[in-house]
């Protein structure tokens, strides 16, 4: 009846394992607990769970990226912590705990927490930038979060019923296989993979053929902000690497599901296939990743400059480059497989070569500041704090581009302090910088903006003092993924690696502290203009929070910064002579429910309830196909209810004045 | 300070035991100061124009405009280009002259060892001494060693960073690593790959000596009492941690091969007799 469910899936193995579970919960029953007192279910119902409203979605996403953010902090820094302590003794995890926690760490950050975060930056700023009213397909862009959320869910259970994958978030098989790793969490690995790489497919598609069809008239594609260029390019990422990573998981779900041997050490089958697979789209993903923070950075540092960005086309060649580039370097995640050395020294060409345009963007930022006039929002320090950082990683990155450097440090602590060195500042700073950037658009009322300034120096102090360590340990030859160690020389390092770690929890304190502080200041700090920062672009033209529809009109776009261009001719927010009707899609209650399905079978997959999966996937099979036949999904909001709320908003922008 | 230099001393990347790890370093320490052409300037611009021209600052020259200069792009593109050109040739040399499959070259004929990574520990056989070890590899000094690698077990990565970097060790694969220590001297290796609850205790010592010393310790594994015949194979080849170092004084012959052969005969494809290497 319940497949391999048991009550011995209960994690009572270790107390902190309990611990675990028991903050789980009672975080989940706190949740709902609020949202009861408040009565705010019917709110969060009609108004959140089923909107398609891209600006709704891209808070949903970066609120779920929030949660797993702190989740994947819990768990380094109780790595950091058993690293610590362990010389010598076996600290205070037992491996198959530790093994537990890496894995979840990488899995977490890297899919459940910086994906919806780029997801949802992307969901929230692009459609404004280039003047659209929605995405090309709002209710897929629902299906998507809550595919996302539901992967997520399924990580999150783990920690409650069952356990989770100790193949680290790579899964490398044969270990990842069911001859060495029985247990369900491979499994859940699995499937938070497939459900929610499925999601990301869909997002890819939807905001390429957004981007592209979309745009507000005049916009050409050599007029997109860098941000909305960055998010293309991503997006074609997007589409092309996703699928590798979803056949590589299907395959590793049938050797252990049906007995085949596409991945085992033998019956022909071979290991190497899938890595060569994962990577695939695994470097891909880096810059998937990557680029919309590169995008934020653009945008960021010509706002606070106040100053056009510098070399606009090649920073836009370069994002295309980029975008080609990372399909030709998979290898180099895996020199020591043992290919000839004209393989590998292709493949570490390849790499080096991405430095070049890399390089030429950071450059252009610095331009930017160039005889610029910098304000020093909290988003332009992260942006300079990545500059400053990011060259440092991108360094360490060519050194173990080398294939014969790379027999040196790979494996070892240096390579988890050089991709650290890449996406804290590169990925996570960038993402916070644009979430401090736009959170005035989602919500009307900037952000606190002291508060931010803290949690940027405790991050990047803190970064310093955990990854820094972790480069000489690397020299030492220290693997990563160790447990416990016997070398003395180790431990001090490892005890700064986690006082750093700590600065970074401070960090986050803060960054929770900002969000605290802002809401209690709503009032004070809000933004009537709907452009806090005097803006250059689409997205700081309309209201804040914008209305359902963004632009009553859409806007007529002459220039590459067309709200500055429009503020130069003194025709920014000027009013139509007359408005139109409007077509808006209808809430959908479909993208929750099939999320919630694509848990169900999930779950039912990771413990073989088969009656489970089968009923699940039904039910996903059923409401697609109603929700496909089903033609009334948009409705129509009159030019007089149009015309209200913009009057409403002028009445506003004029008390002001 | 003491810290410091006492780190220093430790990190073994950094300081090598021998030609081919040494070679390594320098390709690290080369492409390193290189790359100091672009990066010091780079931190120095980022502080520096912030800096300079902060709002605050109403001296510093403001043009809101400039955007474009054919010359400035040329020279971004140009100069990192440039840079990456020399680091690919240092690339493609070092890559070929360090190959691991490269035999070195050297006078005396290199010493073959067969290497088999287990869960938790590495099995090492001398195929021309006929002795087999157990978590201790020792080789004399001034010698190449020529290993190949193997695993029975999940993917493991064969680590002496004193002496070699690293390799993976694939089951049902051979693959191999040259390796030379310049004087006698213990080493730690590794593996790096991570495998399972026995991960950390997974390493072993490589035991540097003077020829004499090495033939003096061939002597005494063959005093050994174990013999390690399929038998002996299959009750090491069982999970076990922190094993002692062990000597077995024979061999099963051609055991090596027939690790490798169990994984590649189980499946009923067409396959030469021979081992398959990971490459030939």
């Amino acid at each position: 009846m319940f497949g391999k469910l048991t009550i011995e899936a209960l994690p009572l193995y270790s107390a902190i394992a309990a611990g675990g579970a028991l903050v789980t919960v009672g975080g989940a029953a706190l949740v709902v607990l609020v949202i009861t007192w408040l009565r705010a279910w019917k709110y969060l119902w009609t108004e959140w769970l089923t909107s398609v409203d891209h600006k709704r979605i891209g808070v949903m996403y970066i609120v779920l990226a929030l949660i797993m953010l702190l989740r994947g902090f819990v768990d380094a820094i109780m790595m950091r912590a058993q690293q610590a302590m362990a010389l010598n003794s076996g600290g205070y995890l037992p491996p198959e705990h530790f093994d537990q926690i890496f894995s979840s760490h990488g899995t977490i950050m890297i899919f459940f927490m910086a994906m919806p975060f780029m997801t949802g930056l992307v969901n929230l700023a692009m459609p404004l930038q280039i003047g659209t009213r929605d995405v090309a397909f709002p209710f897929l862009n629902s299906l998507s979060l809550w595919l996302s959320a539901a992967g997520a869910g399924l990580v999150m259970v783990s920690l409650v019923i069952g356990k989770f994958s100790t193949a680290g978030w790579t899964g490398y098989p044969p270990y990842s296989g069911i001859q060495y790793n029985p247990g369900v969490g491979v499994d859940y690995w699995i499937w938070a993979l497939l459900i929610s790489g499925i999601g990301s497919t869909l997002s890819g598609i939807n905001f390429v053929v957004t981007i592209l069809k979309r745009r507000a008239p005049g916009m050409t594609l050599m007029r997109m902000t860098p941000f909305t260029w960055t998010a293309l390019v991503t997006s074609v990422l997007m589409i092309f690497a996703f699928p590798a990573l979803t056949v590589a998981c299907g395959l590793l779900a049938l050797d252990r599901l049906l007995g085949m041997h596409f991945f085992t050490n033998d019956h022909g089958g071979n290991m190497m296939n899938y890595v060569n697979l994962f990577w695939i789209w695994g470097h891909p993903e880096v810059y998937i990743l990557i680029l919309p923070a590169f995008g934020v950075f653009s945008e960021v540092v010509s706002t606070f400059a106040r100053k056009r960005l510098f070399g606009y086309e090649s920073l836009v060649y370069a994002t295309a480059a980029i975008g080609l580039l990372s399909f030709t370097v998979w290898l180099h995640h895996f020199f020591t497989m043992g290919s000839s050395a004209t393989v590998n020294a292709f493949f570490g060409i390849m790499t080096m070569i991405i430095a070049v345009p890399t390089g030429v963007k950071v450059f252009n930022w610095l331009l930017t500041m160039y005889r610029g006039r910098i304000s020093f929002h909290p988003s332009m320090l992260f942006t300079i704090g990545f500059i400053v950082t990011f060259v440092i990683g991108g360094m360490t990155g060519v050194l173990l581009a080398m294939p014969p450097a790379d027999f040196l440090l790979h494996n070892t602590t240096f390579l988890v302090a050089h991709f650290h060195n890449m996406i804290i500042p590169g990925v996570l700073f960038g993402y916070l910088a644009g979430y401090m950037y736009w959170f005035p658009k989602a919500f009307g009322f900037k952000m606190n903006e002291p508060w931010g300034v803290r949690a940027f120096w405790f991050w990047i102090v803190g970064f310093y003092l955990a990854f820094m360590p972790l480069y000489v340990l690397g020299f030492m030859g220290m693997p990563r993924r160790m447990e416990q160690y016997n070398d003395p020389a180790w431990a001090p390092w490892l005890m700064a690696a986690a006082a750093g770690a700590f600065l970074i929890l401070i960090g986050i304190a803060c960054l929770a502290m900002q969000v605290l502080a802002t809401f209690r200041d709503r009032r004070r700090d809000a933004d009537v203009t709907g452009d806090p920062y005097d803006g250059r672009t689409l997205e700081w033209a309309t209201a804040s929070p914008p209305p359902a529809y963004n632009f009553a009109i859409l806007p007529q776009v002459r220039d590459r910064e067309p709200l500055l261009d429009m503020k130069e001719r003194g025709v920014a927010w000027q009013k139509p002579a007359k408005y139109e009707d409007i077509e808006m899609p209808k809430s959908s209650a479909v993208g929750v429910v099939m999320g919630a399905f694509a848990f169900g079978l999930g779950f039912a997959m990771v413990w073989h309830i088969w009656w489970l999966a089968a009923a699940c996937g039904l039910v996903m099979w059923v409401t697609m196909i109603v929700r496909s036949s089903d033609d009334d999904q948009e409705y129509r909001l009159s030019a007089a209810e149009v015309a209200r709320i913009e009057e409403a908003r002028y009445r506003a922008l004029g008390s002001r004045a | 300070m003491a810290l410091l230099a006492g780190g220093c001393d430790r990190m073994v990347v950094l300081n090598p035991k021998g030609p081919i790890a040494d070679a390594e370093r320098g390709l690290l320490i080369d492409a390193f100061s290189v790359m100091m052409l672009v990066i010091v300037p780079v931190i120095v611009m980022a502080f520096w124009f912030a800096w300079r021209y902060r709002a605050s600052n109403r001296a510093a020259r403001y043009e809101p405009k400039w955007a474009e200069s054919k010359l400035v792009d040329s020279i971004v593109w140009l100069i990192p280009a440039a840079i990456v050109i020399a680091v690919a040739v240092l690339v493609w040399r070092s890559t070929h002259r360090l190959d691991p499959y490269r035999p070195i070259a050297s006078d005396v004929p290199a010493l073959d060892i067969q290497v088999v990574g287990q869960d938790w520990k590495w099995l090492f056989i001398y195929p021309e001494q006929g002795i087999a070890t157990v978590n201790q590899m020792a080789i004399p000094a001034g010698r190449p060693i020529s290993l190949r690698i193997t695993s029975d077990t999940v993917m493991n990565s064969f680590y002496v960073p004193a002496l070699a970097g690293q390799i993976y060790a694939m089951a049902g694969m051979q693959t191999r690593l040259q390796l030379l220590a310049s004087q006698p001297g213990k080493f730690v290796g590794r593996n790096t790959q991570y495998s399972g609850d026995g991960f950390s205790d997974q390493f072993f010592e490589v035991l540097a000596t003077t020829p004499a010393e090495f033939d003096a310790w061939v002597a005494k594994a063959k005093q050994s009492p174990d013999k390690l015949d399929p038998a002996t194979y299959a009750r090491l080849a069982v999970r076990s941690r922190n094993v002692p170092f062990t000597y077995y004084s024979t061999v099963e012959p051609k055991l090596f091969d027939s690790i490798i052969s169990r994984y590649t005969h189980a499946h009923r494809m067409p396959e030469p007799a021979a081992a398959a290497p990971a490459r030939r």
